[in-house]
């Protein structure tokens, strides 16, 4: 519990911090009043259309990553795992160009987030489908490296042959992530599926824990396997899928927030649940003040800040590792 | 091996100089192709009949090219030297922003270049009329052109002291300052322009929360290109509607604004009518 | 009482039936060992049994519904998986999951289930450690106290003695045959066929998946069916701790 409230402190805190971080420059007292109260100001527009949304992005996006980072890891009982290096993200950032270059997402907005929603779901049941019951961390890598380049390739073929001449530019943005001058029409597209994949995923802490003890044992304990596993994918989809949609592919969140929160939660993968689900909000809200303090008016991809901090761990992780892989 | 690359380059370079005195000795060229969507609409006012055998592929592009009707009768070229060269032309017409391999291409095999610098002022456009006059040996005509331009620029140049703010904003956040043509067609329709306020006097990247907060009683969207990308996503951004005193114009800044060319008075002349329209509505 | 019954069961593994046609119950008061060569099916009978593997015939627990079978039989697989550095406390108190409401803390009955385990299998002094960082034995009596604390009427076990010193084989097979001696039942497979003799009431013999024999520990160990099941000879004589059971040679 002390975890929980300092893990809340931490996101309230740099929630704050997010909503006072940007380009345009106000005192924190005035910039927090005309976010409370709608006065037509120039600066109550910037805190609550440009600001409010996306500190709110920014906590949806890092739990949705974190989350279905620690239940991915808990079903398939190895730390590898991780939507972003195993080609989820990547999957679904294709589904979404597909949606918004076919003109798709014009006539009907909600075909963005399902799109990528629908890729994200192929590329989960595949990585399962490859990565066998205990996911053996080989497997999930080369299966991971797999489906990424496949849907990079896809993506960047897509946006090569779009009549518009800023689609090539935006390769960038779905590979690596932002959160810039999003609005609340990308809240409500991507919540009612992120709350849904939340939901799904929240459920899962039982049968997690469960499964510590493997996959038989976990069973005759009650467990209902195809249904754990069906839940798993389908939240694991709505969430990465609708988190990719609007923000673009962000990796290492759900790798490097489980790994860092296991030792406080004695490594329960319930428990792992909520604690990364809070941690990964808070970590994307930091890396999104800091992609707007250290290198203002550069537009810094939140994926190139993830990849310096996850990289190393990961490199770290698989070398931990390297005995079960050989 | 060596010996032999040098003569070749000599007998090039010397076919070069000889064509090029050719040319110069007959007159006017009589095959002129032009490779570059702004040097297009210059040639298509002031060439001969006849003498403009091609334009750019982009001459053909109504949503870029302002004289795309005219152009349509022209056959178009891809702007690459292999394809140009097969035209024979005795005169090619470019921007400085060409491939300068290209350019080199078509100098090392003999065709004369002549290479145009874009407009970065309206002041900038009658001197790009004289220049292409020059190239095609239309002066006169270029002349009539200069006097048409400039009678009907002063025409419109009824600004009071009141000049309303404005705010060129295009894909990707990006701004143009007053050291560019967009923004002196803003500034010869009678407004201010906030770039310069953000210190952007070339232009260059304003953040959207930036934009908001200088609050531009008119922010200029960017023009509408075909298909669809993210990066446009700041141009439908709700902030924008969001802000009160402030008319987000439709999507502008489209063919008119790209050339310096006469048609940027069309630019200019509905830029002026927003503004009267607004000193109408006060 | 009967706590399983196995009516003509039959696991097929493609065209191979894996076990053929075993019928057997295991009553209140009992610890049968399932004993057998390497393949005989044993494994594939206590999974059978508890409706994990596909099988033809009857299986009383299989045919509960999950919930209610996770409260009569406890299962103990013979990979030792411990997939998170938990502490041995919490990976005992996973054998509360069948009795917890969805949400729910753990009660105070669960405590009670957790700490008796704990003692039972003598774990006291690891109970703050991490499994994963306790020797292979260690882990294996952390994963029979998970087993315990489960507090079936029915044990499930697969080798759970494999991997363990003297020592601990006999004290695990002491718990098996106090759990029986409570009224409670186990089931129990076992390469060691001196510590079957030793500690099971009742010992069934498997050879390519059929049930050779049924019995008491000298019922069914008789000089022909050790020579024809497993090709040895052994040593056996009764004594006042029991049936003695001792393998000699190879079979000639």
């Amino acid at each position: 519990m002390r975890l929980a409230s300092a893990l809340l402190a931490l996101c309230a805190a740099l929630f704050l911090g997010s909503l006072l971080s940007g380009p345009a420059s106000a005192p924190a007292g005035a910039s927090l009043m005309a976010l409370v109260r709608d006065d037509g100001t120039p600066l109550s527009v910037v805190m609550r259309e440009i600001r409010l949304p996306r500190a709110l992005l920014a906590v949806m996006v890092g739990a949705s990553l974190g989350l279905s980072g620690a239940a991915l890891q808990g079903y398939l009982r190895n730390p590898l795992a991780e939507p972003g290096l195993i080609g989820i993200s990547g999957a679904a950032a294709l589904g979404a160009v597909l949606a918004i270059q076919t003109g798709l997402s014009l006539a009907f907005p909600l075909a963005l987030p399902l799109s990528a929603l629908g890729m994200a779901l192929l590329a989960v049941l595949l990585i399962l489908a490859l990565a066998g019951p205990r996911g053996a961390s080989i497997t999930l890598i080369l299966a991971g490296i797999a489906i990424s380049a496949l849907a990079g390739a896809l993506t960047s073929l897509v946006l090569n042959l779009s009549p518009n001449p800023f689609a090539t530019a935006d390769i960038v943005f779905w590979m690596m992530g932002s959160l810039a001058d999003r609005s609340f029409a990308h809240v409500w597209l991507a919540l009612p599926f992120i709350a849904l994949g939340w939901l799904l995923l929240a459920r899962l802490g039982r049968g997690l824990d469960a499964l510590t003890l493997g996959e038989d044992a976990a069973q005759s304990m009650g467990l209902r396997l195809p249904r754990l596993r069906l839940t798993l994918v389908v939240g694991t989809a709505a969430c990465v899928g609708a988190a990719t949609a609007v923000a673009g592919a962000i990796g290492f969140v759900g790798l490097v927030v489980p790994h860092l929160l296991r030792p406080w939660v004695g490594a329960r993968p319930s428990a792992l649940l909520w604690a990364s689900a809070l941690g990964g909000a808070a970590m994307v809200l930091a890396a999104d003040i800091a992609v707007r303090e250290a290198l203002p008016g550069r537009d810094l991809k939140l994926g190139v800040l993830m990849a310096l901090v996850g990289a190393p761990l990961f490199l770290h992780l698989i070398y931990k590792t390297r005995k079960e892989m050989a | 091996m060596r010996a032999s690359v040098r003569r070749s380059r000599l007998i090039s370079l010397a076919a070069a100089l000889v064509l090029t005195g050719a040319v110069a000795d007959a007159g006017p060229p009589a095959q002129v192709v032009s490779i570059n969507l702004c040097t297009d609409q210059l040639a298509l006012l002031l060439a001969a009949p006849g003498q403009l055998v091609s334009v750019s592929k982009l001459a053909h592009d109504p949503s870029s090219s302002a004289m795309a009707t005219v152009a349509q009768v022209y056959p178009a070229n891809d702007s690459r030297a292999e394809e140009v060269y097969l035209l024979a032309p005795d005169l090619v017409l470019a921007g400085t922003f060409t491939d300068p391999a290209t350019l080199q291409m078509l100098r090392d095999l003999g065709v004369a270049v002549e290479v145009f610098a874009p407009a970065l002022s309206l002041a900038e456009i009658p001197e790009r009329l004289a220049q292409m006059g020059r190239a095609l040996g239309r002066e006169a005509e270029a002349q009539a052109q200069i006097d048409a331009f400039e009678a009907e620029l002063t025409r419109l140049d009824d600004a009071g002291p009141g000049r309303p703010r404005a705010a060129l904003y295009y894909v990707n956040s990006y701004t143009s300052g007053h050291r560019t043509l967009a923004g002196d067609i803003l500034r010869a329709a009678g407004f201010d322009n906030v770039a310069d306020e953000a210190g952007l006097a070339d232009g260059g990247t304003l953040a959207l929360e930036q934009l908001v907060m200088l609050a531009p009683e008119v922010i200029v969207r960017g023009r509408d290109y075909p298909g669809q990308s993210r990066a446009e996503d700041n141009l439908r951004h709700p902030a924008l509607g969001a802000l009160q005193g402030s008319t987000v114009t439709a999507a502008l800044t489209d063919r008119s604004w790209i050339c310096g060319a006469p048609h940027v008075l069309d630019a200019v002349r509905e830029m002026r009518d927003l503004r009267l329209s607004l000193e109408a509505g006060k | 009482m009967s706590l399983m019954t196995l009516h003509n069961l039959t696991v097929r593994r493609g065209a191979r039936a894996v076990v053929a046609d075993v019928s057997l119950r295991v009553e209140a008061g009992e610890c049968v060992g399932l004993i057998g060569p390497n393949g005989a099916g044993k494994t594939s009978l206590l999974r059978a049994a508890l409706g994990l593997l596909p099988a033809e015939g009857e299986a009383s627990l299989a045919a509960l519904p999950d919930a209610e079978r996770a409260r009569a039989a406890a299962w103990m697989p013979q990979s030792r998986e411990i997939g998170w550095p938990v502490s041995v406390e919490t990976l005992v108190a996973l054998g509360r999951i069948p009795y917890l409401p969805r949400g729910a803390r753990l009660r105070p009955e669960d405590r009670a289930a957790i700490d008796a385990a704990i003692a039972r299998m003598e774990l006291g002094p690891y109970r703050d450690r991490p499994a994963t960082q306790l020797s292979g034995g260690e882990q294996a009596r952390v994963l029979i106290a998970r087993a315990l604390a489960q507090d079936t009427p029915l044990l499930l076990a697969d080798e759970p003695t494999a991997g363990l010193d003297p020592s601990h084989r006999i004290s695990t097979m002491q718990v098996f045959a106090a759990l029986a001696a409570e009224g409670r039942a186990v089931l129990v497979s076992l390469h060691d066929l001196g510590l079957a003799a030793r500690h099971c009431t009742r010992l069934v013999l498997l050879k390519a998946g059929r049930l050779i024999a049924d019995g008491p520990p000298a019922q069914v160990l008789t000089p022909g069916n050790v020579g024809a099941v497993f090709g040895i000879t052994a040593y056996q004589a009764e004594t006042p701790q029991g049936h003695v059971f001792q393998p000699m040679e190879l079979a000639r």
